[in-house]
């Protein structure tokens, strides 16, 4: 079937890779767009792999960017750089309370949307949208003139406040998405069937809406784990977490523990998605 | 605008139940107040915040003092500038690249979709302030692509357009573009497919029958029905871009600095609340207006 | 014979009883979807709701199943007003259109579903004997989504039977079918029916599918009934034009009243004299009436081979416009001298096909005409009624 060309990209970093030698033109006129697509994604996970291959490093001096030697050193002891682990730990902590509220929140005003009309829908709909447009800087900062004028102390409080604030569009997003995409009909069918209204939501809705919920909850874990600038304007000194101790380090020297958190938290996402993957793959209808 | 996404797709039937009582009031009430004592209170903050005079020791007193922001903005253009033409830039890379890549897995993926989708978002498995180092690895100088860039003769053009000095890629504003591309790409490519997913195939088929170049079928059909997803997908990268600084400061150098970082510092080291607030709340009523031209243009349905 | 019973506990129980809808009217804003229907449907029957897409026949269905809440009016089982109770406290099932079965569910806890819910006994029996009265029951661990479309359908009347409620609502359940199937599911349907003896409320747009299965069928358009009786009543005597354009075709012609002659009502049409039996006319104080035939009742010879066949209705003056071999019938389009096209379908007995241009004449028996109201829209009904189009059957001014 006839494909469609766009302008050539211009690639900053994937190298013009290798120009089909063997078949016509005509191959990759065809797959042009194919083509294209594999290059995107070899420019996306490139720096993936380097975090997970650079792990495996052992560099001269302080910093991580040369490829020295292959070792294992960096995993088999992996807290070794000052305040990492608790660093690390901290941002796990946080990103599970964030997580929790920013969930249940999200889960709330999601359902208010998708299945009810009322009042003000443009209103909410502005203001869950504001967030995730909003640049982080902007709302970093405006949060620390809030508790500045509150007098209100800097810390691990704070950031979690932050945390919850700007996951909850995302949950609501999520979430709202695998509402509209569930039949009504299918509720429907449920009182038909002598539910009532909470055993509906108990039996059918709520595990038909799971996966969506589960997905927004690893969003909002994501992004708590792996945010810097709110963070970092609304953190004091005693409450370091792993972003901020790797934006410390990219300044002094750059462990390679670093990478290896990295790795590990690559590898956990990756089997959450492809569980998830691989279960809807289980429920696939057949034929 | 958005409504023409919608023709020929399966959407969902609008919400139907007419607002019993106050139950949709109650499930909202926790989650916006949240967001409005934390998002919109800070606002004005923000605003009271750049008004008043006075420094950390002595205290802040609101004297409506404007003259903060001609001062902050005469002093400042310069990266204000500076930063929404690297945002601008980076967002149309991010379309450029993004869409071929939305476009191959909305309609040529097949079985793979599901798989292509999670590499899409693979990249935030990881911290992305790793990342972003990693690109120092990778466009360091005796690393694969400077030598790459030179041996193709890339590099003399980069350097006609002003974009690297000398033979290194790192520390110019080319890396922080390209970093700034990298790090926004996902949030144009989602947005962009949701959109090019939710076309019907019949239409494209019948796209390609009225129009005989295959690129005319594009520019009328599939161009046009994908607006949705290019509108939220830009504003979905050149406003966090705009105000984004980690690019800059991992990748470039003092003379690419962008706005961000400039909030960063007024805020954090050189302790001028004020101008920094003055900044930070310019760059947000910049991004107000633009999210408002979208709203006129296509209602908020679409937005979330 | 039936037995739908009251299970002990079980909520909202309703005295068997016909199912009887009182002057209900559902609005949607300004939009009238059901419009002041009364309606009875006979316990035990096989009841079908037949109508174009938008009658109202599905908001019917919902407003008896408590899906949608009439805006006036009352809805009775036997002697138990239902009207505002909820779905749950019905003593009614539906089969949806789509099925609705539960995706995360296998086809045994979907179909257990209703039963579990209202915490009855002797769960797994009961499952098993729906499951084999619908004959899937070597499915019952699969999931709906690894099933056909056909044998989803049967789940879906599986699980609404297994509650044995008074009443059982089927909306379009066959629609997503292929026909070999649906003619199948239609004959497995009926069969299901006159075994378990539950009443059965059969939505539908298509004819011949109401007419195959059903007891009684009620015909609504925009919102009303239009007319309800027994197949056979309905499709020989329709009452209205809507009626007898839907339910098959007719011809349709407007006559003027000339006279009387004993039992029949004597009519002109340009000239041509028509018989029709005064219990057949549908309106008597009029000057002018709709004559109706319908095409499979009306013999097609060429002119004057016919011959002046005593006591039949003949039209003369028609010439064939027309021929369409369909294998087992020949359909035909005559054009009459004041301009109008009748349809006429000769079944193929081997007789001779006529070609267009050919002059023919027209007769049938008496009997199978009926009159209609003139004052109603002779072309209300046409194209709407199932697989086919009717030829459009214009009457001339």
């Amino acid at each position: 079937m006839a494909t469609l060309t766009s302008a050539p990209p211009n690639r900053q970093a994937a190298p013009p890779a290798k120009r089909p030698r063997k078949g016509p033109i005509d191959w990759v006129r065809e797959h042009i767009i194919a083509i294209v697509a594999a290059l995107v994604f070899v420019y996306m996970l490139l720096p993936n792999v380097i975090v997970i291959l650079f792990s495996f490093n052992q560099p001269a001096g302080r910093f991580n960017y040369q490829w020295v030697a292959f070792s294992f050193d960096a995993w088999l002891h992996p807290c070794a750089p000052p305040g990492m682990c608790t660093a690390v730990g901290l941002s796990l902590k946080i990103g599970l309370l964030a997580t929790l509220v920013a969930t249940i929140l999200g889960t709330m005003i999601a359902f208010s949307l998708a299945r009810y009309r009322f009042r003000g829908r443009a209103a909410t709909n502005l203001l869950i949208f504001m967030p995730m447009a909003t640049p982080e800087v902007v709302m970093g900062s405006s949060l620390l003139t809030l508790f500045v004028n509150m007098a209100f102390p800097l810390g691990t409080t704070t950031i979690l406040i932050a945390h919850i604030m700007f996951s909850i569009s995302f949950v609501v997003v999520t979430v709202k998405a695998r509402i509209a995409g569930l039949d009504p009909r299918l509720e429907q069918a449920a009182m038909d069937l002598y539910a009532n209204e909470r055993q509906t939501f108990m039996k059918i809705t709520l595990p038909l809406v799971a996966p969506g919920i589960a997905a927004g909850a690893l969003l909002a874990f994501s992004l708590s784990f792996d945010d810097y600038i709110i963070t970092n304007f609304n953190a004091s000194s005693s409450s370091i977490t792993f972003p901020m101790f790797v934006w410390g380090a990219a300044s002094k020297g750059t462990p390679v523990q670093i990478n290896v958190i990295g790795t590990v938290m690559f590898l956990i996402s990756f089997l959450f998605v492809g569980l998830g993957q691989f279960i809807a793959w289980r429920r696939r209808p057949k034929g | 605008m958005s409504a023409i996404a919608h023709i020929g797709t399966d959407a969902a039937p609008p919400p139907t139940r007419r607002g019993k009582g106050l139950v949709p009031y109650l499930l909202l009430l926790p989650g916006l107040l949240w967001l409005v004592v934390f998002f919109v209170v800070p606002m004005v903050t923000l605003l009271s915040q750049s008004l008043q005079t006075g420094s950390i020791d002595t205290g802040y007193t609101l004297t409506w003092h404007w003259q903060t922001y001609t001062d902050a903005f005469s002093l400042y253009w310069p990266q204000f500038l500076r930063s929404f033409i690297y945002a601008f830039v980076a967002t149309a890379m991010a379309l450029l690249i993004g869409y071929p890549l939305a476009y191959t897995i909305a309609f040529k993926s097949g079985k793979w979709k599901g798989v292509l989708l999670v590499l899409v978002i693979a990249p935030f498995f990881t911290s992305f302030l790793l990342r972003t180092l990693a690109w120092q690895t990778i466009l360091s100088s005796n690393g694969i692509v400077v030598k790459l860039f030179n041996a193709t003769g890339l590099m003399n053009v980069l350097q006609a357009l002003n974009l690297v000095n000398g033979d290194q890629l790192l520390s110019t504003p080319f890396a922080v573009m390209a970093g700034l591309t990298y790090n926004f790409l996902p949030f144009m490519v989602l947005p962009l497919f949701a959109s090019l997913d939710r076309i019907d195939p019949r239409l494209l088929e019948a796209g390609a029958d009225l129009y005989g170049r295959p690129f005319t079928a594009f520019r009328k059909v599939t161009w046009p029905l994908s607006m949705p997803g290019v509108v939220a997908g830009t504003l979905l990268t050149f406003i966090p871009a705009a105000g984004d600084y980690i690019n800059s400061k991992l990748l470039g150098n003092p003379n690419t600095t962008m706005i961000g970082q400039v909030i960063d510092g007024q805020f954090l080291r050189v302790l001028d609340y004020p101008t920094a607030a003055a900044l930070s709340f310019t760059l947000m009523v910049t991004i107000l207006v633009l999210v408002s031209v979208y709203v006129w243009r296509a209602g908020t349905e679409e937005l979330v | 014979m039936s037995d739908p019973g009251a299970a002990p506990g079980r909520e909202g129980t309703a005295q068997d009883g016909d199912v009887r809808i009182v002057q209900v009217t559902k609005q949607f804003g300004a939009f009238t979807a059901v419009d002041d229907l009364t309606l009875t449907i006979p316990q035990g029957s096989f009841f079908a709701l037949l109508g174009p897409s938008g009658c109202g026949k599905t908001t019917t269905l919902r407003m008896v199943a408590g899906l949608e809440d009439p805006t006036v009016g009352q809805i009775f089982i036997g002697d138990k007003d239902i009207t505002g109770a909820k779905p749950y406290r019905r003593p009614v099932n539906t089969v949806f259109q789509n099925y609705a079965l539960f995706p995360h569910l296998d086809i045994f806890e979907n179909v257990a579903f209703g039963l579990r819910r209202r915490k009855e006994g002797d769960v797994k029996r009961r499952v098993d004997e729906a499951l084999e009265l619908v004959e899937l029951g070597h499915l019952a661990r699969r999931k709906p989504s690894q099933l056909s479309g056909g044998q989803q359908q049967r789940v879906a009347l599986a699980r609404a039977i297994v509650n044995r409620p008074t009443v059982l609502l089927l909306d379009e359940p066959l629609g997503a079918l292929d026909l070999k199937l649906r003619r199948q599911m239609q004959i497995e349907l009926k069969r299901i029916q006159t075994e378990v003896g539950i009443t059965f409320v059969h939505v539908t747009h298509d004819q011949e599918e109401a007419m195959t299965m059903a007891d009684t069928i009620a015909v609504m358009n925009a919102g009303r009934v239009e007319q309800m009786g027994h197949p056979g009543d309905l499709y020989e005597n329709p009452a209205t034009t809507f009626a007898a354009n839907f339910l098959g075709q007719s011809n349709l012609i407007l006559a003027d009243i000339s006279g009387t002659a004993g039992d029949d009502i004597l009519l002109s049409v340009a000239g041509q004299r028509i018989a029709l039996p005064k219990s057949r006319a549908r309106a008597t104080s009029t000057l002018k009436l709709l004559v109706g035939v319908r095409p499979e009742k009306i013999r097609i010879a060429t002119e004057g081979r016919g011959g002046e066949a005593s006591g039949m209705n003949v039209l003369t003056g028609g010439v064939v416009s027309d021929t369409s071999f369909t294998g087992v019938s020949t359909q035909y389009l005559v054009r009459m001298p004041w301009g109008q096209e009748i349809m006429v379908f000769a079944q193929n007995v081997g007789a001779e096909v006529l070609r267009p241009g050919t002059k023919v004449e027209l007769s049938w028996v008496p009997a199978h005409t009926f009159g209609l109201d003139a004052s109603q829209d002779a072309n209300a009904g046409v194209d709407l009624g199932g697989e086919e189009a009717a030829p459009a059957v214009g009457v001339s001014p």
